[in-house]
């Protein structure tokens, strides 16, 4: 890792100016990511602004149906919290297998959004769910701000701020997990509010995104079986070491009925 | 060069290091409390684990910056005696069950296991499995850590 100058501003608008002021800024999360790419020198910045003594950045909160998640929340925090366990169960237990525990005790909400590494769980969650980013200059709906490969819709700069969820009726994550990693080689979000339902996969290709076919079939009956004969097209998703395109897409089927199950 | 100050298994230290300073390298280089292991350096294998205002981090994965006013333990703050003295119930499981091959993952091991119970006092076997998702043992000894946690669990609900 080539050295940098640290920063821990105390206030979001420090922490904004310090990026402005800086050559090549780099904003800090958790670092469970960052700090690897640093490392490996995918990375060179000449300023890291280390946004983790920022107060007021991290917390949940339910309002009026409403979810709010701080962006420097630590996954652990939201697998353990009560209220999100009691307002979207799915989030808790999505959260609660992110990485291993030691990794969740550090890596952030905020950070792993703002990375949107195609195998990650949470833009699962926030597509699913329809969140809402709150940035500090504007609010991005989920399905905007996932843009492609490690792309977001934020502009340099910009900071995350939070992310908010309105509470579904019911919701339930699925992951098929790289054992060694415990990435998502796919994962299935499922969320039905009324009568709409969102499908919401991660893993399978460059960057999550909603299937829009299971969720009409969905929506007409919600049963397992109403994804019967809906294929997923293998062309554009992802071929590695770990699983062919084409075993993605049919652990895309599986595990969507999967979640189908559990709640119908 | 930026400073750096915390406390280390209930000592105030600080110390120069510069921004790319890894906590690990901190306490290994500069504290030489060298019991906190790198194994793999791409934050997979645990064996730099360590308390972190009483919650487990990989130290490889963080700058020492990042942990200023914090209360670090590593596993030299772990046995009630120090060092020298006697063990904390959980080494003692690890030796009592054979809960150590090679011993480099061991260090790791002890302080995620500490994290676990501290939160489930009394685990399952499963959630010891679960538990160590982060950490590595190379030479795949997990049988007996996984026994060793358990006994260690158990010696710490009887002492408590």
């Amino acid at each position: 890792m080539y050295d940098f100058i640290y920063h821990n501003p105390a206030t979001l608008e420090a922490a904004l100016e310090t990026f402005e002021a800086a050559d090549d800024g780099q904003f800090l999360a958790g670092g469970q990511t960052m700090i690897p790419v640093l490392k490996q020198r995918l990375a060179m910045p000449t300023d890291v602004i280390d946004l983790g003594t920022i107060k007021g950045l991290s917390g949940i909160e339910l309002t009026d149906g409403t979810l709010t998640v701080g962006a420097m929340t630590p996954h652990a925090e939201v697998a353990a919290s009560e209220t999100v366990k009691s307002a979207i169960p799915a989030l808790a237990a999505l959260a609660g297998r992110i990485g291993d525990p030691h990794v969740r005790n550090r890596g952030t909400i905020g950070g792993s959004i703002a990375n949107n590494d195609p195998a990650a769980d949470y833009p699962a969650a926030l597509l699913g769910l329809g969140a809402t980013v709150k940035t500090s200059k504007r609010e991005i709906a989920a399905g905007d701000f996932f843009v492609d490969l490690f792309e977001t819709a934020l502009d340099d700069g910009e900071l995350i701020t939070a992310v908010s969820f309105t509470v579904p009726d019911a919701a339930a994550y699925e992951k098929f997990e790289n054992p060694a990693s415990r990435f998502a080689l796919v994962g299935v979000m499922v969320a039905r509010t009324g009568t709409e339902v969102r499908v919401a996969v991660t893993g399978a290709g460059p960057c999550a995104f909603r299937v829009t076919e299971m969720e009409q079939a969905l929506a007409a009956g919600f049963r397992p079986d109403a994804l019967d004969g809906i294929a997923i097209a293998a062309d554009d998703l992802n071929t590695d070491i770990h699983a062919s395109a084409e075993y993605r897409a049919h652990l895309i089927g599986v595990l969507a009925r999967r979640c189908v199950a559990r709640l119908a | 060069m930026p400073s750096v100050s915390m406390t280390v298994n209930g000592k105030a230290v600080s110390g120069e290091v510069e921004g790319r300073t890894l906590l690990v390298d901190f306490l290994r280089e500069t504290l030489r409390l060298t019991g906190t292991h790198v194994g793999c350096d791409t934050s997979q294998c645990g064996a730099c684990t360590v308390h972190v205002d009483g919650r487990s981090v990989k130290s490889c994965a963080m700058l020492a910056l990042q942990a200023d006013g914090a209360s670090v333990t590593t596993i030299e703050g772990v046995a009630p005696g120090g060092p020298d003295g006697e063990l904390h119930p959980m080494q003692e499981a690890f030796r009592d069950n054979h809960g150590l091959q090679c011993g480099f993952c061991t260090p790791g091991m002890v302080m995620a296991a500490l994290a676990l119970v501290e939160k489930n006092p009394d685990p399952s076997e499963r959630d010891v499995r679960d538990g160590l998702e982060g950490n590595l043992c190379r030479c795949t000894g997990y049988q007996n850590i996984v026994k060793s946690i358990l006994d260690g669990a158990k010696a710490m609900r009887e002492g408590a």
